[in-house]
């Protein structure tokens, strides 16, 4: 039989049994932890900026849960270095969706998003714009 | 306990009952087993909806016309037939809900804000669902009860040494699922209910498992108060069902005002009508009452005892079969102890939220996540599990579809 074939690619896989950026900065400027309440999701982001204060200069993530939730913060953490954190606050769901290489099934948009949102609220928080909570997606 | 194929469930002419189970995707048939989240729903219930819109729908209790006084008799009726299903006395023991929820809710809210306080405590489970472990964590917090738990062992089973312990003198309410929505455990509700009865205190038990799955008797069982839901025993959604002891209904306050539960209003106060019609507030919901009805009068001719015996014995070859495979952890009771008619399990290397995907895929509908247990997920130490729950028009065989999945997921992921 032969399923499974359409939401997950060889690069979804690749990215959740082989995650990049896995583990945790040593002095990060910020970190930030969030879950996906109906799955169980759980994703921790640590972010150093560079000396500008504003270009994020690397990351790491750690968590636990599906596929979809962990390669979608392996793919991201492996495009932040080099983005300003006002181009971070941009990004939205098509972002991460389009990182995941499409085609996610409607009822997944929670896992695919969960990392984007977490490294959005942590620079909101550092930068003071937001009270300092954990994020929880409830309905991307 | 070995359970055998019973002979006198025809299982293709059920299914011919139920339109939705003929549904293909790109020509994959529907696997369908997540009967314990909800049911399909079979014609004659459907085709009970539909007269009731079609022939005689009108607002019930108020109306003095023709069709009032139809939809009126047979939504009180309604009541009776339920009544009859788990063994209550009457209508008078019956009130219609939304859901089970809305049930545990009447019961936490309309008595328990009357009867709780700062000396008293209520006991549930660790394996209760949120609908019950809310509602009352809610109610202690209004009242300054104690909330007291009693934990599951690692076979599924609740600790009836500690629970002989918390159910002490303070303990004023028990609340008890009759079957675990995750862990398909029997609770022994009966003798729960005489812990709590030699204590002077009540005992609600949660029978959104059960009642869809097994005879039920609320008076064998002892119970004060019983939940329930419609959609889970091939009923409609909307409707749930929470018996209550005539008595203790009798001297409850309703928590829902307003019209249909009203004996008699005046600027300065009002009085209630009589139960279930307190608990009633507004319109209710007419043809889902009528529709519940007919799901009894469905699943009775069917027989619950033929109902409980097709579900055991689709359940335990799901169990045993599930459980010989190395890269599965079944949760719950040991194969050879009846359970209720699901099995919750994880596969190794693969995410339950990944696993229902790919099962979706091939057609297979299960239930992955918490199934709202989040207590019982962090004593059994995983965040999520997948479930496959059965029903009367389940096969053996579409378990061994679903088996196949497994090792499809297998494939994409180890």
């Amino acid at each position: 039989m032969s399923m499974g074939s359409d939401m997950y690619r060889q690069q979804i896989l690749d990215h959740y049994k082989n995650p990049r950026n896995y583990g945790e900065l040593e002095d990060p400027t910020f970190s930030h932890r969030g879950h996906n309440p109906s799955c169980g999701d759980e994703l921790e982001f640590d972010v150093k900026l560079a000396e500008d204060e504003e270009t994020i200069e690397s990351v790491a993530f750690h968590g636990d849960g599906c596929a979809i939730s962990q390669a979608a913060a392996s793919l991201l953490g492996e495009t932040l270095p080099g983005m300003t954190l006002e181009e971070v606050q941009e990004l939205d769901r098509d972002d991460a969706i389009e990182l995941l290489g499409g085609d996610i099934s409607p009822m997944r948009i929670k896992c695919a998003v969960l990392a984007e949102k977490v490294v959005q609220d942590g620079s909101e928080i550092y930068l003071g714009e937001m009270d300092d909570e954990t994020t929880a997606v409830e309905d991307a | 306990m070995t359970a055998t194929e019973p002979e006198s469930l025809d299982v293709e002419a059920i299914r011919e009952d139920f339109p939705i189970l003929s549904r293909t995707f790109d020509d994959t048939p529907l696997t369908y087993l997540d009967n314990a989240a909800t049911t399909q729903t079979p014609a004659p219930v459907l085709r009970a909806m539909d007269e009731f819109y079609e022939e005689y729908a009108a607002n019930v209790h108020r109306g003095i016309h023709q069709l009032s006084m139809e939809s009126s008799i047979e939504y009180e009726e309604a009541h009776d037939r339920i009544a009859r299903f788990v063994g209550a006395e009457g209508r008078e023991e019956i009130v219609f809900t939304k859901n089970t929820t809305e049930a545990m809710n009447t019961v936490a809210q309309a008595w328990g804000r009357e009867h709780l306080d700062t000396d008293s405590a209520v006991v549930v489970t660790e394996m209760d669902h949120h609908a019950s472990l809310v509602p009352f964590m809610k109610v202690a917090e209004w009242t300054g009860a104690d909330v007291r738990h009693i934990p599951t062992d690692g076979a599924g089973h609740l600790d009836m040494e500690q629970a002989a312990e918390l159910i002490d003198e303070d303990v004023e309410l028990v609340s008890v699922p009759h079957v675990s929505n995750t862990l398909g455990t029997i609770n022994p509700l009966s003798e729960l209910a005489d812990l709590a009865h030699e204590q002077d205190a009540l005992i609600l038990g949660d029978g959104a498992q059960a009642v869809p799955n097994r005879p039920v008797d609320v008076k064998a069982l002892d119970v004060d108060f019983y939940a329930f839901s419609g959609h889970k025993m091939a009923g409609p959604t909307g409707i749930g069902v929470l018996y209550g002891r005539a008595d203790l209904l009798e001297a409850m306050e309703p928590f829902q005002f307003g019209g249909g539960m009203i004996e008699r209003v005046t600027l300065e106060g009002a009085s209630w009508a009589e139960v279930p019609w307190k608990f009633e507030a507004g319109t209710p919901p007419i043809a889902e009452g009528i529709g519940l009805a007919a799901a009894a009068d469905y699943l009775d001719k069917l027989g619950m005892e033929t109902v409980q015996a097709h579900e055991a014995w689709v359940t335990q070859y799901a169990h045993e079969r599930l459980a010989e495979r190395e890269d599965v952890t079944v949760f719950g009771p040991p194969v050879d102890e009846e359970r209720g008619a699901l099995v919750s399990f994880t596969l190794d290397g693969v995410h339950p939220h990944d696993l229902s995907s790919i099962l979706n895929e091939a057609g297979v509908a299960v239930r992955a996540g918490d199934h709202c247990t989040q207590p019982l997920h962090n004593a059994l130490d995983v965040p999520a599990t997948a479930r496959a729950s059965f029903y009367v028009y389940n096969t053996t065989a579409e378990v061994d579809v679903l088996l196949e999945g497994l090792d499809a997921a297998r494939d994409v992921f180890v």
